[in-house]
């Protein structure tokens, strides 16, 4: 099983076997959302905060 | 073939979208629109962050979750000649309500009445011109963000106060359209390329039922007459990939928003449709057509 550290709890945050650069994973310890930002080594980052713009 | 997608995240769609790409035997350039550095007064030509000419793209499907980076980042794109999904006038429209319900009313859509007014004064006789009670929006939001059911004058004052007080100017633009009495739910249909794909009802006790807010997700029948208004209003703002949010009103179906850039993350399993493939198959369909021009 991969992991990763989480940015904000330092908890081992488990990374799908099918998952794709910048995609958004929640830490299911602290429940922060994270972005994988790289696949090699696998590295999470307090993802982008939500602006007013954002939406659908 | 040559295919981008413009994101701001990797979200549950973006990777339901990449994958049916990849089953259709495309893998898309995946370009993060903070990535982005375009020169606006050179062309095509440049590279974009993927490593390769703008230019040699067949399409990009803007799917940024920014409305001000995607809508900028198509009108950029659609001025060197580079096909979108959607288009830049598209996005224009359905980010901004307002544009969205002048486009509806010139194509004779239904859909609630609506007002504009730019001052407390003035806005206090719109929303009375309305009728309590009546729902203000911004006019570029999404997820149901700062909306506010005004219930009656004082509501009115209070709300407009805040607005002119503590909003920018963004905010001073009041937008207030009539409130649709429906039942606990609002429709979400999917439109690409013309075809109401799917439509899914939006459950919940309160008054705003966006997924995003909590409503629940289960299937709506597609009928002629929701097929139909979904239809004319797909056409009435450019058409592409859009999403509609429909009223049940007492005087029948109105079109209450238009999303160009729409989830569908928990509108698949209700309904059994693969949006995502539809959606993939739809693009890969026009780049296909564009690779076609360009070659």
């Amino acid at each position: 099983m991969s992991t990763a550290l989480c940015p904000e709890c330092e908890a081992d945050v488990r990374i799908p076997g099918d998952a794709v650069q910048n995609e958004l994973i929640a830490c299911p310890d602290c429940g922060a959302e994270l972005e994988l930002v790289s696949l090699n080594p696998l590295t999470l980052e307090r993802a982008p905060e939500v602006e007013e713009d954002w939406g659908e | 073939m040559r295919l981008g997608i413009l994101v701001t995240t990797v979200r549950p769609e973006e990777k339901l979208l990449i994958a049916a790409f990849e089953r259709a035997g495309v893998t898309p350039d995946v370009i993060l629109d903070r990535d982005l550095n375009l020169d606006l007064t050179a062309d095509a030509a440049q590279t974009a962050p993927s490593g390769v000419p703008w230019s040699a793209y067949d399409l990009i499907l803007e799917r940024a979750v920014s409305t001000s980076r995607g809508t900028y980042a198509l009108a950029v794109l659609n001025a060197w000649g580079i096909p979108t999904i959607n288009g830049f006038e598209t996005a224009r429209v359905c980010g901004d309500k307002l544009l969205t319900t002048l486009a509806l009313a010139r194509a004779g859509v239904p859909q609630p009445a609506a007002r504009v007014a730019f001052t407390e004064e003035s806005a206090l006789n719109a929303i009375a011109d309305l009728g309590y009670p009546a729902v203000l929006k911004p006019v570029t939001g999404s997820w149901g963000r700062l909306l506010a059911r005004i219930d009656d004058a004082h509501a009115a004052e209070s709300i407009l106060e805040h607005k002119f007080t503590l909003g920018d100017y963004q905010h001073h633009t009041i937008y207030a359209q009539a409130y649709v009495s429906k039942p606990n739910r609002d429709i979400r249909a999917f439109v690409v390329g013309g075809r109401t794909l799917c439509a899914i009802y939006r459950t919940s006790a309160h008054w705003i039922t966006n997924t995003a807010r909590g409503g629940q997700a289960s299937n709506c029948p597609i009928t002629p007459e929701l097929d139909d208004l979904c239809r004319r209003a797909a056409a009435a703002v450019g058409g592409g990939v859009l999403a509609m949010d429909v009223f049940e009103s007492p005087d029948g179906l109105v079109i209450n928003e238009i999303n160009h850039t729409m989830e569908f993350r928990n509108s698949s399993a209700p309904t059994g449709v693969d949006i995502a493939a539809e959606v993939a198959a739809y693009a890969l369909e026009a780049a296909r057509a564009n690779a076609g021009v360009r070659a």
